[in-house]
Order: C-alpha cells, then sequence, then structure tokens
C-alpha cells in the first residue's frame, strides 16, 4: 500500500483500448432473474483481475468474451474486430475467435498427454503434427513440466495441471487470455508458487488478460488493475493498491480487511449512516467513505483517556483467532459495528470474551476519508 | 451390536431360500446340460465340418457389418438424442427402443413389408435398379442392424450424456470446429462407452434369429447363420448342433467378460 493522497489514481490508459490491440466490451447478459451490466476495456498488455463474491457474474463476463455464451445486448471488440454485437446479427463463435482460457478445473483432455494437450490447439489451427510438437515442448519447457510431457492428465498434480493449461492457453498465442479461478484448486503450499509463476507469465505475455478470482490476494500479485463486481455490476475499478486502501463496498472492505464506514462529512465530523459521529483528520464536505484498518482500533475494560478522538462504548460481539491476533467485533449502541485486532494476552488481560462490556478508541489520523 | 446383526442374519424367512436356489437352479442347470453333452472328444470334427464352418464365417461377417453399420448411424443418432433438444424427443427414444421389445419375428414382417419385393421401397428399388434385399445375405445384416442398433444407442447416449461438456467448450476456446471437437475430443471421451456399445451390439446382432428367418430366410452359405444352423441341425445332427450352441455360449461369456471389463473402467475415468 502506498501513502499517496486522496486523489484517486487512475490505471493505465484505458481510452481506446480495443483499437490498440485490447478489448473493448459492453457486456449485457440476462438469464432470467441474473443480469449481468459491466463495462470492460482492457488495454492490450494488461492484467485484470475480476474479483467478487460468488454469483457476481464473473464466470458469466469471462463466457461471453470466450464466445461461449451471447451477449443479450451491447458488443464485445477485440483489437478492433467485432465478436459479439446481437444488435447487428453478428458473433463469432469461441473457435474463430483467439481468445485462451484456463478453466477453473484446467478441463485438460484426460485422453491426451500434456503435450498433445498443448498440441491441441495449435492443430486445431492448422499446423503440422511436428511443428505443433515442437511448439508445445517449448512451452511445457517455458512453464517448467517438460519432464510430465507425456505423462496424462491424471497423473499430474495440481500445480502440474495448470501449468499445462497455461501452457495449452498460451501456445495459441491469443490475442485475449481468460482465467477462471486459475489456482482455486491448488492446496496453499502449491499455490504460492504457482501463483509467483503464473503473474511472471502473464507479465510476459503480450496481451490483454482478465482474471477471475475471489482471492483478494490472488488478485493483488497477479493484476495490473483491480475490477470488483457485485450482483453483475461493477462496484469498483481500480488499482491493487487502490482497492487494498479505499474499498468501496462492505465486501471489499472484508477482503481487504478494513473497517468501512459511511456517513456524511461537514469539517473535521462525519455523521455516520449507522449512527454516531465520527472525527476525521482531514476536514470533508458530503458523503464519504471512512475506512481504517482493525489494528488501530483499541480496547480498553474503561473509559479512555487519551489522544483518540473517537472512543465509543458497546459490548464484544464476537471474538474470532486469526493468525497471531485476535479479531473482536464489538457492537456499539448509536454506531456501526467495528472490528478490533488485539493480541491474545489483550484478551486474557482484559479479559475479554463476548458479551463483556468495553470502549473501543480509534484516532482520527488512522482513518482513510474519501467521497463517496 | 451382535444382536442385531444376528436377528439380520436370521432374517432371511426361509421360504424364499427355496425359490431362490430354484431360480438359480433353472438359470444355469441348462448350460450344464449342454456342456455334459457336448462331444468333447469329437469337438475338432464337428468344428470343421463345412456346414459348421459356414454357419460360423457368416455369422461373424454379418455380426462385424451390422456392427459397424450402428456404429456409423447409431453413434450420430445418439448424438442426436443426447445433445438435441425438441419436442417429441421422448416419444423418440421410446420408438428407438421399440426393436429392444418387440418380437424379432415381428421385425422382420415389418422389414419385408418395407424392403421386400412388394414392399413399401422394395418394390422401387427393384423397378428402378433390379435390387432383391430378401433372402441375401445383405438381408441377413438388415435384420441384424435393426435389432441390435437400440443396444448401441442407449449404451452411446447414455455416455454422451454423462460426458463433461465443458471439454467441448475447451476445445473451441482452442480453435477446433465443431467437427474436430467430435473426432478429437467427443468421441475418445465416450470410447468405454461406445466399446460396450458396440459388444452389446455384436452379441446382439450374432444372437438374430427371428428376423433373420423371417426377413432372409434359411439359405446354407447365403443367410444360415450359426442360431438357425443350430435349429436345423438339432433335427438332423444334433451334436453338431450342440457344438454350434457351444461356441455360441463361449461368445456370450466373451462378452460379459469384457463388458464387467469396460464398465469398470468406464466408471474410474
Amino acid at each position: 500500500m502506498t501513502a499517496s493522497g486522496s486523489a484517486p489514481t487512475q490505471p493505465r490508459d484505458r481510452r481506446d483500448a480495443a483499437a490498440g490491440g485490447g478489448v473493448a466490451a459492453q457486456l449485457r447478459i440476462s438469464r432470467g432473474e441474473f443480469h449481468v451490466d459491466v463495462d470492460l476495456e482492457v488495454p492490450q498488455g494488461q492484467v485484470v483481475a475480476l474479483l467478487g463474491p460468488n454469483g457476481a457474474g464473473k464466470t458469466t463476463v469471462l463466457h461471453a468474451l470466450a464466445g461461449l455464451l451471447r451477449l443479450t445486448d451491447g458488443s464485445i471488440g477485440l483489437a478492433g474486430r467485432v465478436l459479439d454485437d446481437p444488435a447487428h446479427r453478428r458473433f463469432v463463435p469461441a473457435e474463430q475467435r483467439h481468445v485462451g482460457m484456463v478453466f477453473q478445473d484446467y478441463l485438460l483432455f484426460p485422453h491426451l498427454s500434456a503435450l498433445d494437450n498443448v498440441a491441441f490447439g495449435l492443430r486445431a489451427r492448422g499446423a503440422g503434427r511436428g511443428a505443433a510438437r515442437a511448439t508445445a515442448t517449448r512451452w511445457l519447457e517455458r512453464v517448467g513440466v517438460l519432464e510430465h510431457a507425456d505423462s496424462r492428465p491424471r497423473q499430474l498434480s495440481g500445480g502440474q495441471a495448470q501449468r499445462v493449461a497455461l501452457a495449452r492457453a498460451l501456445a495459441t498465442e491469443p490475442g485475449l487470455l481468460l482465467l477462471d479461478e486459475p489456482l482455486a484448486a491448488l492446496d496453499a503450499a502449491t499455490r504460492l508458487e504457482v501463483r509467483a509463476d503464473l503473474a511472471r507469465h502473464l507479465r510476459e505475455f503480450g496481451g490483454s488478460a482478465v482474471l477471475v478470482t475471489h482471492d483478494p490476494l490472488d488478485a493483488m500479485v497477479i493484476a495490473d488493475r483491480i475490477i470488483v463486481l457485485e450482483q453483475g455490476r461493477v462496484v469498483q475499478d481500480g488499482l491493487p493498491a487502490e482497492v487494498a486502501r479505499a474499498p468501496r463496498t462492505d465486501y471489499v472492505a472484508r477482503l481487504v480487511g478494513l473497517n468501512l464506514l459511511r456517513g456524511a462529512g461537514t469539517g473535521p465530523m462525519v455523521a455516520l449512516e449507522a449512527g454516531g459521529v465520527l472525527h476525521v483528520a482531514d476536514p470533508v464536505d458530503g458523503p464519504v467513505l471512512v475506512a481504517f484498518p482493525p489494528t488501530s482500533v483499541t480496547l480498553h475494560r474503561r473509559h479512555p483517556e487519551g489522544s483518540a478522538r473517537n472512543v465509543w462504548q458497546g459490548t464484544i460481539a464476537g471474538l474470532e483467532q486469526h493468525a497471531h491476533t485476535v479479531r473482536a467485533q464489538v457492537a456499539a449502541p448509536g454506531h456501526p459495528a467495528v472490528l478490533a485486532d488485539v493480541t491474545p494476552s489483550a484478551v486474557a488481560e482484559l479479559d475479554l470474551a463476548v458479551g463483556a462490556p468495553v470502549w473501543l478508541s480509534f484516532k482520527a489520523t488512522d482513518t482513510h476519508v474519501y467521497p463517496a | 451390536m451382535t444382536s442385531r446383526e444376528q436377528r439380520r442374519g436370521s432374517g432371511i424367512p426361509p421360504v424364499l431360500l427355496i425359490p431362490a436356489g430354484l431360480a438359480l437352479a433353472f438359470l444355469l442347470l441348462p448350460l450344464v446340460g449342454l456342456l455334459v453333452r457336448t462331444p468333447w472328444a469329437d469337438l475338432g470334427t464337428h468344428l470343421t465340418q463345412p456346414a459348421v464352418l459356414e454357419a460360423l464365417r457368416l455369422s461373424l461377417v454379418t455380426g462385424v457389418i451390422a456392427t459397424a453399420v450402428c456404429l456409423v448411424l447409431g453413434v450420430p443418432l445418439a448424438w442426436v438424442m443426447a445433445r438435441a433438444e425438441f419436442p417429441g424427443l421422448r416419444l423418440l427414444r421410446a420408438l428407438i427402443t421399440l426393436p429392444l421389445v418387440l418380437p424379432p419375428v415381428v421385425g422382420g414382417v415389418a422389414l419385408l413389408l418395407l424392403l421386400g419385393r412388394r414392399g413399401l421401397i422394395g418394390q422401387h428399388l427393384d423397378d428402378w435398379f433390379g435390387i432383391s434385399l430378401p433372402f441375401t445375405t445383405t438381408a441377413v445384416v438388415i435384420a441384424q442392424a435393426f435389432v441390435a442398433m437400440p443396444f448401441l444407442v442407449i449404451a452411446v447416449e447414455g455416455a454422451l450424456r454423462g460426458a463433461d461438456r465443458r471439454y467441448e467448450d475447451a476445445a473451441a476456446t482452442l480453435g477446433a470446429g465443431r467437427w474436430l471437437t467430435f473426432r478429437r475430443v467427443t468421441l475418445p471421451l465416450v470410447a468405454p462407452g461406445i466399446s460396450a456399445g458396440a459388444v452389446l451390439c455384436f452379441a446382439r446382432a450374432l444372437g438374430e434369429f427371428g428376423a433373420t428367418i423371417t426377413f432372409a430366410g434359411n439359405f446354407p452359405g447365403v443367410t444360415r447363420t450359426m442360431p438357425l444352423a443350430v435349429y436345423l441341425t438339432l433335427e438332423t445332427d444334433p451334436e453338431a448342433a450342440i457344438v454350434l450352441s457351444l461356441v455360441l455360449l463361449l461368445v456370450s461369456v466373451a462378452v460379459l467378460v469384457s463388458l464387467r471389463g469396460r464398465w469398470v473402467s468406464g466408471a474410474s475415468s
């Protein structure tokens, strides 16, 4: 996280993304009660992470871009070529799009060796058997699984299968690469390594990439830009550092581990929507969001006397053990609920338990206030 | 819970054990009878009789051709039934499986009425091309394919429905058109189902009797397949009939064993 001012940082230039080789799409998809309405522009070379809860429409967006699903309305352009435009009855099927995809469970063809899986797309696009295998071999070497070239998919570990799937998608040199939860099926240890390698391969890949994930860490490490979807709509779009510092919805705030409060600012005071008044460091006016980390919240058994401007009384509503800290949820009547991170020894000394009365305090200077 | 175990152990009413044993004996004793009466010493002589060899060769050739016909026509039909959505699909499936339950002799009559010299299509074949199908080896293949195709279609349709269609999506994103995807992805994925269907189909074709004798008749070397030969030689040369029956029994056992293997490997993949 960078400590910059409150001016929102713009992602890389997004104008004329499609003309420069990138993707420009207005995605309108209706399936019964479910609607997706997403405008997406990804310049060539940019890696975008689509982050969102289950059912937000992330995979639907990917399938529409891949051509596995038709738009209800809107259009998709890739490198100046119209791929889908229902109004003009234009639809380029998946096999003619040059859009690569890495599926969540990889979908490596079980009857083909790793090498033939990678060669499949090259063969389908007209390469001769020898040439396809030679190129596939280079790709397997590049992703580091050459020694498993002759293995069937069921003989591969999760990490190896993920690499083969990535090589298979990249070998056809797509203009756009789509990745649907590419790390979700991996265990924690493998994930760390595969995530770093994936980030490197995506940086080397020259085209646009859209990655679907619900893991904020994947998005932060791999992507140049994060787009958050909720219920089929974009709720936040920005650089990873910006999303991590200034979440715009409760879902994003939870993901990045911040307290997020809404209110209306008048000078150094913010009247909170959920009740109460908050002291902030920089004077603000109008509807604002206030974010502050749970680590900056202090808990007390008695009314504290100190420099912290924000002091509320409440009770412990929940305690949750994290890696080395305990996250306490404090319900303060007349105020929004707030998360506080404390050490286990503090829990013991203050005799914190669910239902225990506490005072919480946090400094105005620890809050980050930005326009709603 | 030993008491419950004991109660369950003694829970089978003895009155059921008797018919169960009878059923087992009823199913197995005829086969034992066949094996007991088999002239093992003269087996080679009987097997090399021209009439036996002729029937054996005809059955194998027609059975293989009928299976090939069923594969070429039945796999696409199974694909359409597994993938297409249209009104009347259930009715279509019922009609396709009708030959499974239809008495084969009725199938033979129906084929005769369609393809016979005075049949709906057969009269034109005769008038325009001078082709007469009944009582030819082709008729044997047609009769066998007619009764055996449903076995293949049902097996392949089930395999296609069970196959993960997202593999086809993956193939499409790699640039494979529908035909290439069908050949290189879909067919290999359902290969266990296709081979199981083909084996069932071949077994049914090999055992075909009613439709064959009705539509193709009984001419040695032309339409007299093994089941027909068994039936006819039973009067004149019972030992030859027994030997032919033994061959058919062995083929059936081989089919059963191969199917079991396929189903096990199909379930694990």
